[in-house]
């Protein structure tokens, strides 16, 4: 991870005194932070008292502390710093887990400083008190509860350290009211961090060696490339470009890597997994050696463990030694971070192997068979807009632009993933392990913050940007020209495609009746609304949305009905994925029998 | 890629565990800081691991070190997981399984040792029976009246169970153990 630490101002602030709120404060500016996003409560008053007395650092109000987490998740992702959440005690840290939890899985950055009761009042069932470090410690990589203003510092410093090295994760701080009054001494950040905290980030060069010698032999080699890449910073993309270009490796990609190998990029074989294409999946199951960096087997991309690539040799780089051998045994484990070792096995590569392409020549025929079956196809329609359709104009007609994309979660989500091509890391935001309904629209909003002069788009679900819509109104507030893009199917889409595929098409409680008036709505937090149900406006639409100076709401109407595919059924392997064209009704209802269905 | 010939499993797809669970030792050294065994048998609650004894003491008083002794019970795969999963935990110095150490060495199991006390109460025959069984047990008398006594007995956790059970009959009252304490032999620490 970028580690963005400004030079502190040595004079001024080390070893000072100061209040437990204005030391808060002085510890987030030399940490390198210029927005926070928070909403203020009794607990974290002196802290606010703070912020408003000073303007270096930029708090942006949000509606509700879930919107303020996943806000500072998408300022994460889009710029590789930390994204800083300030909330209150009680509902105001509880209101804070989803996003905690959201980050610890897609291993993002985010510094959450929680107000606390006072400590005298701690364990008294005092007015919004909870347990913030007992109920956020299984959703963080490490949390504080600061008792001694003296180290609240240290304990601030260390917070970001943890957060952003190693495998990036949340951290939470939880400061008792009286220790934001007290008077303390503040510490600039240390040098020398806690001694049981040391990630290994320099691969052991033996065992990078034989994985030169596993590529080198490969007759059907593959990538698979996570989000590992995307967090080790744009120069670990960079050589993984690299690397693909020097071995002629095809490569694919997990959701969360989406964007460090370019969509454009000749040996882009598109994403992998649940609904990824045939053409991937087909080349993890049959290739004879498998490339993972930064990636962590997830059990949306390997399909049936049992059945998962049998054939191959598998060489598995991650900063995390617990993801080795979690879910599938490798053969070649390499700990330490994807960019330093990206590093060493272009070097090694360059000064060993002798190119030759022509080894790889049946292997790329095969591929180019797989990729002729076009697996992303959809039956295009005059009258309704296809959702695939309506994400390919956006990507279209956003090309030339700056452009980042988030997304809500669900059947849009993977559409988007599919359709939208990613040519630059740190463009795409999205909620991969936690499956967060609701993430996209504050995450766009903190990627506009980060980025002003950018597009920044939500694709998003009717069902999803109703989880967290009120955040339209911090956008307004804040001169956040986001853009969300609604493939409105008055659906839970991907619920209702579940209960086609394992609940014999009874669809319980997955249509939403009473769907608001996204216009309307649009007009009422102050932002442009936009209603487009015909293919043929489509494009003037989406021109216009781009236009506009402020927030929009596009309400796309699309295709009640569609559904995404390809798709590997419950429980298939990567070979046995339901293509779109053999999706009838009948093959969709049939695909996985009574056992099957017991078992989800 | 016919979807519908295979027989099937599940989204979550869970495969058969065929490996056998194994019972090891784990050592694991911690920052002695509030909060710190609590992140630790939460990671086994949390991820479903399994925890037969667990000892935890201050041991470096001027380093603030804690050893924390966790008898598991896993697989080879989840005690590999076990392991790995404690060493993320920041608090976290070092995890020794050493259970595997003293397999390495050529040893069956590292040295283990529990303490128990034993409170029996009895009178006549069954008195003097509790109290020579004792005996034979090595354990000490720590507390005596008329109608009772206090056992305190160290040892493998088999003689304890065994002195527990045979005590048992003869007026057992109640039983505190300290659970398992261990470090493997030789002259070389963990």
């Amino acid at each position: 991870m970028n580690k963005a630490v400004s030079e502190p101002a040595a004079d001024m602030s080390a070893h000072q005194e100061m209040t437990g709120a204005e030391i808060v404060v002085q510890a987030l500016k030399d940490n390198g932070v210029e927005n926070i996003f928070g909403y203020p409560g009794g607990a974290v008053l002196p802290i606010y008292d703070e912020l408003f007395q000073q303007e270096e650092v930029r708090h942006i109000l949000v509606r509700h502390e879930q919107g303020a987490g996943h806000a500072a998740e998408g300022y994460a992702r889009a710029t590789g710093k930390a994204g800083v959440m300030l909330v209150t005690s009680g509902p105001g840290a509880t209101n804070a887990v989803t996003p905690l939890q959201d980050a610890l899985m897609d291993s993002i950055p985010l510094v959450c400083i929680s107000g606390q009761v006072p400590t005298a009042l701690i364990g008294s069932d005092a007015f919004q008190e909870c347990d913030t470090v007992g109920i956020t410690r299984p959703c963080t990589k490490h949390n504080w509860l600061v008792k001694d203003v003296n180290q609240l510092a240290s304990i601030i410093h260390e917070a970001f350290h943890v957060a952003t090295t190693g495998r990036p994760g949340p951290v939470v701080v939880d400061i008792p009211k009286d220790i934001q009054f007290a008077k303390g001494t503040y510490t600039p950040p240390q040098t020398a961090p806690r001694t049981s905290y040391h990630p290994q980030e320099q691969g052991d060069i033996n065992q990078i060696k034989a994985a030169i010698e596993l590529m080198a032999h490969a007759k059907k080699p593959v990538i698979y490339s996570g989000g590992g890449v995307v967090n080790a910073g744009p120069e670990a993309s960079h050589l993984l470009r690299e690397l693909v270009e020097l071995t002629g490796f095809p490569i694919t990609s997990t959701l969360m890597g989406l964007g460090a190998y370019p969509a454009s990029g000749d040996n882009w074989l598109g994403m992998l997994g649940m609904h990824g294409t045939y053409e991937a999946n087909m080349a993890m199951h049959d290739c004879d050696v498998m490339l993972c960096i930064g990636a962590r087997f997830d059990d949306r991309i390997t399909g049936r463990l049992d059945a998962f690539s049998p054939n191959s040799r598998k060489i598995h780089i991650d900063i995390d030694p617990s993801s080795i051998n979690k879910n599938v045994r490798v053969d070649v484990p390499i700990i330490g971070d994807a960019g330093r070792i990206l590093e060493d096995l272009v070097r090694l590569w360059r000064a060993t192997t002798k190119a030759d392409r022509s080894a790889l020549k049946p292997w790329w025929t095969q591929i180019d068979i797989w990729r002729a079956r076009d697996s992303l196809a959809y039956r295009p329609n005059d009258d309704v807009i296809m959702p695939q359709y309506a994400i390919q104009r956006l990507y279209e007609l956003t090309r030339d632009r700056d452009v980042y994309v988030t997304t809500e979660v669900g059947q849009h989500q993977m559409w988007a993933a599919q359709h939208f091509g990613f040519e630059a890391p740190n463009r795409w935001m999205t909620s991969g392990g936690l499956g967060t309904m609701g993430y996209g629209l504050p995450a766009a909003l903190g990627v506009q913050i980060a980025h002003p002069d950018a597009l920044v788009v939500d694709i998003a679900g009717d069902a999803s940007v109703q989880m967290t819509i009120q955040e339209m109104s911090a956008a307004v507030q804040h001169n956040a020209p986001i853009k969300i893009f609604i493939l409105n199917n008055q659906y839970m889409g991907m619920v209702r495609q579940w209960q086609q595929l394992l609940h014999g098409n009874r669809l319980s409680h997955s249509y939403t009746e009473a769907m608001p008036d996204f216009v309307k709505l649009a007009e009422a937090y102050g932002c442009h609304g936009i209603m487009c149900d015909k293919p043929a406006a489509l494009d003037d639409a989406i021109r216009e949305m781009i236009e506009v100076n402020k927030p929009v709401i596009f309400d796309c109407r699309v295709a009640a009905l569609a559904n995404c595919f390809p798709m590997i059924p419950s429980g298939k392997a990567h070979n046995e994925m339901l293509l779109p064209d053999e999706a009838s009704d009948d093959v969709v209802a049939n695909a996985i029998d009574e056992k099957g269905r017991q078992l989800v | 890629m016919n979807a519908q010939l295979q027989p099937t499993g599940s989204a979550y797809f869970i495969t058969k565990e065929t490996e056998a669970a194994e019972t090891h030792t784990l050592a694991i050294l911690v920052d002695n800081e509030p909060g710190v065994l609590a992140r630790v048998i939460g990671l086994f609650s949390g991820r479903g691991y399994n925890i037969d004894s667990l000892t935890v003491s201050e041991t470096e008083h001027e380093r603030h070190l804690s050893r924390i002794t966790i008898v598991t019970r896993g697989t080879g795969h989840v005690l590999e997981q076990i392991k790995h999963q404690l060493e993320r935990i920041v608090p976290v110095h070092r995890v020794v399984d050493l259970s595997v150490v003293a397999d390495e060495r050529g040893h069956d199991r590292p040295m283990e040792r529990e303490l128990a006390l034993v409170k029996v109460r009895g009178e006549g025959d069954n008195r003097v029976e509790a109290l020579r069984l004792a005996d034979a047990f090595r354990a000490q008398v720590i507390d005596a009246n008329t109608e009772h006594f206090i056992f305190e007995i160290t040892g493998r956790v088999s003689k304890i169970e065994q002195f527990i059970a045979i005590m048992k009959p003869l007026g057992l009252v109640e039983v505190c153990r300290t659970g398992v304490a261990a470090m493997n032999r030789g002259p070389d620490g963990m």
